[in-house]
């Protein structure tokens, strides 16, 4: 088979290359020129592109790089900003997934004959013999499964895709890549978003693109009991540096309003909600509707709901109270084993 | 390489090692190695040898054309939206002007008119055009430069423009010229600076003086002397290559335009050197392009290679105002030395194959 591995630099990536290889199919690397701005880590990064190519040339096989840098613009870094500056908490890793790797990279794949489009991340695959239909499961390490930011898939990528690393543990993984002798064995594993730097931030990103606000801070009573150097940094949930006046008990912002600039905050069961709407949900097969298991963060804890489907929204009945999902975020249905992604969407705001 | 540039640079870079200005045998026969190529080089691009700045290559002689001329006397450098990098980001470094292009990405005689005035003190133009192959008119910028900005000096980036190009005869009305060698057949890493006798130039690397203190560093003789031999071999051969590359590019560009629906030459090829065949074809994307070619064996370019090996837009194709979705299925075959009827043949056949499949609907 031809297969085209998208290669991030990273170790999963290299060595899902060297598996392909050992499995005797035709190889060839691909590494996204995705950002041309500064960067410090993630997949974009000329460091990060030397290192794809190396490990290629260890291997023995072809590498390119493919220039997405305009559509990155614009269905990553465009709606990551524009999300912000409405007061939403958006997802550019699922974003360039959607967009990038498995839609603008996959058809760039087929179109040059490539029988399959392989990535370095923890999630496996497969056929069901008796349907003919794909399904899409969590990575055998747990602890490193990437199948949250996989829910964007559906049958016609899943067709054309190949995880080869999801059935191992990263340890192993490691270790392989130490055999070969590929220089990425240790490095360390991307954690944020590539295009914004540790130094300046999410603040200094952002304030470079939209005018960032000032905003109030007030408990549920409405009263002032602090404020926040940019309201539209605030997540719904979040604890930190909301600035609570007086000590007092530990709040949590409840409400994020950019058009006011009020961010609401109160005790962590004011956030407790018996129901979680959302929007533009996307199937890995059918609709699914009944009892699922719901995460709502990259490694956040699966918890048991009740599906109600309807058009491209979900309600999801908590079976306890949950705490409430800031607008924008994934939330991701799985199987009641806790085995196979049955889609996701985003997180809609309380109405 | 021309094998008789690399048989020119091996004894320098084994038995004739020394520094040309040490005060011993071995020093004396690399310095009159060096004398010798710089005679040549002189006599090859019209110049006094005591004219010839030699660099690390064109990308330092046209930064140290720019920097060099505004650096020893101030005032404002101006280029052509069409340069390239080498000049066009010294050029904005310095705060100059960047004037338009023609629709050929020749330089817009009446907007390098309205760029000129007498605080400009630098014009740089390029005599061929790396990524399109249009050939500029230097007679005729020379002249409005002379009239309009009196005291400016004229720079000329001729890399691309020796092999094709008579540049004593052309290019004499340059205060400075840059070449390469590795354009000519030469190795990487070295090429030169031409700097007429009365330009003013501040250096840029600055320590023992080498080149008459335009250019300190001990001196690249095995790349100089190697240089040197593949430009005496270029312009020996220079009329038989016009003559072939021209029946060839005549064969190649009409084959595509016939073999290939809605592909357009990007320039008329009047106005072309003949080693470019550039074309825009509709509906396909340069980097899809490139691949399937590479795999059939065809190495093309489409705009100018980045550091990490993508693609980026051409900023040249931008210039001339072709239209993004036209400059984004650009492709530059390139004709040289070597190329040959059967290499051509090879691109007959691959290129209206790949066309056609990345015009193929998804499936």
């Amino acid at each position: 088979m031809n297969v085209l591995v998208a290669m991030s630099g990273g170790v999963d990536s290299s060595v899902a290359a060297a598996l392909l290889l050992d499995e005797g199919h035709d190889v060839v690397g691909v590494t996204m020129k995705l950002w041309g701005g500064e960067s410090d880590s993630g997949c974009c990064s000329a460091a990060d592109v030397d290192d794809a190519r190396r490990v290629a040339q260890q291997l023995g096989i072809d590498h390119v790089v493919f220039n997405f840098t305009a559509e990155f613009d614009d269905r990553v870094v465009a709606p990551y900003v524009a999300d912000h500056a409405a007061g939403r908490t958006p997802n550019p890793c699922i974003e360039c997934n959607r967009h990038l790797k498995f839609d603008r990279l996959l058809a760039r794949a087929e179109q040059l004959g490539f029988d399959a489009l392989a990535t370095g991340h923890h999630a496996r695959t497969g056929r069901d013999e008796a349907t003919g239909r794909w399904w899409l499961g969590r990575g055998v390490d747990r602890a490193k499964d990437q199948s949250y930011v996989l829910h964007v898939l559906g049958q016609h990528q899943l067709a054309r895709l190949r995880f080869p690393v999801g059935t191992w543990h990263k340890a192993d993984l490691r270790r392989r890549a130490a055999e070969l002798g590929l220089r990425t064995s240790t490095k360390p594993d991307s954690q944020d978003v590539c295009f914004i730097t540790s130094t300046g931030g999410r603040r200094a990103f952002l304030g470079d693109r939209i005018a960032v606000r000032p905003g109030r801070v007030v408990d549920t009573d409405g009263r002032e009991v602090g404020e926040v150097p940019a309201v539209e940094l605030v997540t719904v949930g979040q604890r930190r540096g909301l600035g609570g006046l007086g000590g007092g008990a530990t709040r949590y912002a409840l409400d994020v309003d950019v058009e006011t600039g009020v961010v609401v905050v109160g005790p962590p069961e004011a956030l407790l909600v018996e129901e979680q709407a959302v929007g533009a949900v996307g199937w890995v097969d059918e609709p699914c509707a009944g009892p699922v298991l719901v995460q709502c963060s990259a490694h956040g804890t699966p918890r048991p709901a009740e599906a109600v489907p309807d058009g491209d929204h979900v309600r999801l009945r908590w079976a306890t109270p949950q705490r409430r999902v800031a607008p924008g975020q994934s939330v991701v249905l799985y199987d009641l084993a806790d085995e196979r992604v049955l889609g996701g969407g985003t997180a809609l705001a309380r109405r | 390489m021309r094998p008789e540039a690399v048989e020119a640079m091996l004894p320098f870079l084994s038995e004739a090692f020394g520094n040309p200005s040490g005060a011993h045998g071995v020093a004396r026969r690399a310095r009159k190695a060096l004398d010798e190529a710089r005679d040549d080089v002189a006599t090859a691009l019209g110049c006094q040898p005591g004219e010839v700045v030699f660099t690390s290559g064109g990308t330092e002689a046209d930064n140290l054309a720019v920097a060099g001329v505004i650096g020893a006397r101030g005032g404002v450098a101006v280029c052509s939206a069409a340069e390239h990098h080498a000049v066009l980001h010294p050029v904005e470094h310095v705060g100059g002007r960047v004037v338009g292009v023609d629709a050929a990405g020749a330089v817009d005689l009446d907007r390098l008119a309205a760029a000129l005035d007498d605080d400009v003190s630098l014009v740089s133009v390029m005599l061929v055009n790396n990524e399109v192959g249009t050939v500029t008119d230097l007679a005729a910028v020379a002249e409005l430069v002379r009239a309009r900005a009196p005291r400016a000096s004229l720079h000329t980036d001729a890399v691309q423009a020796v092999r094709y190009l008579d540049v004593p005869s052309v290019a004499a009305v340059a205060d400075l010229l840059s070449v390469s060698a590795h354009k000519v057949g030469g190795p990487k890493g070295v090429g030169a600076l031409v700097v007429r006798q009365g330009t003013p130039l501040a250096p840029l690397l600055l320590g023992g003086g080498q080149e008459r203190g335009r250019r300190s560093g001990t001196e690249n003789v095995p790349g100089i002397v190697a240089f040197a031999a593949a430009l005496r071999a270029t312009v020996a051969e220079r009329s038989e290559l016009l003559e072939r590359l021209h029946r060839l590019r005549t064969r190649l560009a009409d084959g595509l335009v016939q073999a290939v629906p809605e592909l357009s030459e990007t320039v008329p090829r009047e106005r072309t050197a003949p080693g470019w065949c550039h074309v825009c074809i509709d509906g396909v994307e340069s980097e899809a392009l490139l691949f399937l070619l590479d795999r059939a064996g065809v190495a093309a370019s489409a705009a100018s290679a980045c550091s990490s090996g993508a693609m980026d837009p051409s900023h040249v194709l931008a210039a001339m105002g072709v239209a993004p979705s036209r400059a984004g299925g650009a492709l530059r075959l390139s004709l040289g030395r070597t190329t040959t009827d059967a290499e051509i043949d090879v691109v007959l056949e691959a290129l209206p194959d790949a066309v056609a499949r990345l015009r193929r609907p998804a499936a």
